[in-house]
This record gives C-alpha cells, structure tokens and sequence, in this order.
C-alpha cells in the first residue's frame, strides 16, 4: 500500500489550494481577480472529491462549474463592471460585523466538528460510481430527477425573459 | 492518516469565507460568488459523508443536484444583475433600494 504514503500530501496540497483561492475570492478587491479565484476553488474541490472516490461528481464540477458557471460569471463581469475602476467595483463594508459573525459561526462549527464522534463505516475500494448515480437517478431519485429537468427548464425560460429586451411602442 | 474531519475542516473554512464574502460584498456578483463558496462547501461536506459515513450513492447523487440548482440559480441571478444594471446603471447593492419600476 505505497499509495497510503503521498495520500496525505496530496490532500494537503488540494486543500491548500481550495482554501487559499477561497480566501482569493473574499478579499480581493478586484472582482475580476475573484472570478480567477473562483476557478482554483472550484478546481481544488473537484480534486477533493477525486480523493473521495467520487469521480462523476468531479467531471461535473469542472463542466458545470468551471465551463459554465464561471464563465457566465466573467461575462456578467465583463458586461457590468468597469474593469479600470477596480476600487469602485468591490468596495466592501461592515468587516468588523462580519468577523464577528463568521467567528462566532466557525466557533460553534469547529466545536461540533472536533467534538463530535461522527459514524464511520470501513471504507470500500473506490470503484467507478457512474453506473450507481444513474441507477439511483432513475430508480430511487426518480422524482428530484425530473422536478430537477422542470426548474432547468423554468431558468432557461426565466433567463431569457429576463434577459430580452422589451419591445416597447412598436406598433402592431 | 487523513479522515473526515480534515475534509469538514476545509469544508468549514470555504464556508466561512463565502459567508464573509457575502456579507462584506457591494457588488452583486461578488455576494454571488460567495453563494457558490457556500454552496461548495456543502458539496464537499455531501462527498465527505458518503465516502466515510455511508458508502452509498446518497451523498453524491444529492452533490449532483446542489450543482444543477446552482446552475440554475446562477442564470437567474446573473440575469436579474444584468436587469439591474440596465436599469440603475450599476450593481452596488445599497444602490438598489427602491422598488419603483
């Protein structure tokens, strides 16, 4: 079991990663530069959940994620925020408030993480969940699958209503 | 030897950041981002939980979802910001304030 030996650095390296791109995205004050943090973020969780034996959660991360979201979020960047004006753009407020807030919840969190004994079961051989996640979308997740296919349906309407422009004194 | 609770360390940590991103962010699409963060948190906390606690396909079948209603809710959020802007001319949220059409 060689691959026990490097398991933990490579787990330290993704979570470094994920973190120190994390803290990119809440305090830089360029937006732009958060939306290229975002992508470490996001990169470094999909690692995370390849060391979880999770790979078909890990290519949807990069495609939906990374191909998608990301880079909806750096169009809408693009097209809103005067990218010279960077101080404008991302002007923050209140940080005392919110330090006490986030340290007040990483408190009570980091308590129930360490003092907790959480459940664990032996762990299985990690073995290719594709198969699994289709059967359990169609067979007991039948249900959220489909709701799942109506709200996507209902954003894209949503989006493109939203999105249009109104045609408005135009005669008909 | 690395075990669940470093992963919901990590998890804890993305979380607190994309909740100081929300809650300091004037710019809408920076308290977006910071939606995603949280978002991811709770995906890994979902993989965490399956590989250690289950071994089923539960937790990934639901970390699956969480990215499709973040797909989801990010078009209509960066739609509604494009709204925004068109109309105020910017997306600080303070400056958006009235409910006027």
């Amino acid at each position: 079991m060689s691959e026990f030996s490097f398991f933990p650095l490579v787990f330290y390296l993704l979570a470094a990663v994920t973190v120190v791109s994390a803290a990119g995205v809440a305090f830089s004050r360029n937006v732009v530069y958060s939306a290229f943090s975002l992508m470490g973020t996001l990169m470094g969780a999909a690692g995370l959940f390849l060391l979880l034996a999770a790979d078909f959660v890990a290519v949807v991360q990069v495609l939906i994620y990374v191909g998608g979201i990301l880079v909806l979020m750096l169009f809408a960047v693009m097209l809103t925020v005067r990218i010279a004006d960077v101080r404008i753009s991302n002007r923050s407020l209140g940080r005392l408030p919110a330090a006490v807030v986030i340290a007040v919840t990483g408190a009570v969190m980091g308590r129930a993480i360490v003092g907790t004994t959480w459940h664990q079961t032996p762990l299985n051989a990690p073995v290719p969940t594709t198969y699994g996640i289709g059967d359990a979308f169609l067979s007991r997740f039948v249900l959220p699958f489909e709701l799942a296919s109506m709200v996507l349906l209902a954003a894209l309407i949503g989006a493109v209503a939203l999105s249009r422009k109104e045609l408005k004194g135009n005669g008909s | 030897m690395i075990g669940l609770p470093h992963y919901l360390v990590v998890s804890l940590i993305v979380f607190l950041l994309g909740l100081y991103c929300v809650l300091t962010r004037r710019n809408a699409i920076g308290i977006l981002m910071g939606v995603e963060l949280i978002l991811n948190s709770a995906n890994i906390n979902y993989i965490a939980f399956a590989r250690y606690s289950s071994g089923g396909y539960d937790g990934q079948v639901f970390a699956v979802f969480v990215i499709m209603l973040a797909a989801a809710e990010a078009t209509i959020g960066l739609a509604i910001v494009l709204g925004i802007y068109q109309t105020f001319q910017t997306i600080d949220v303070e400056a958006t304030e009235t409910l006027r059409g």
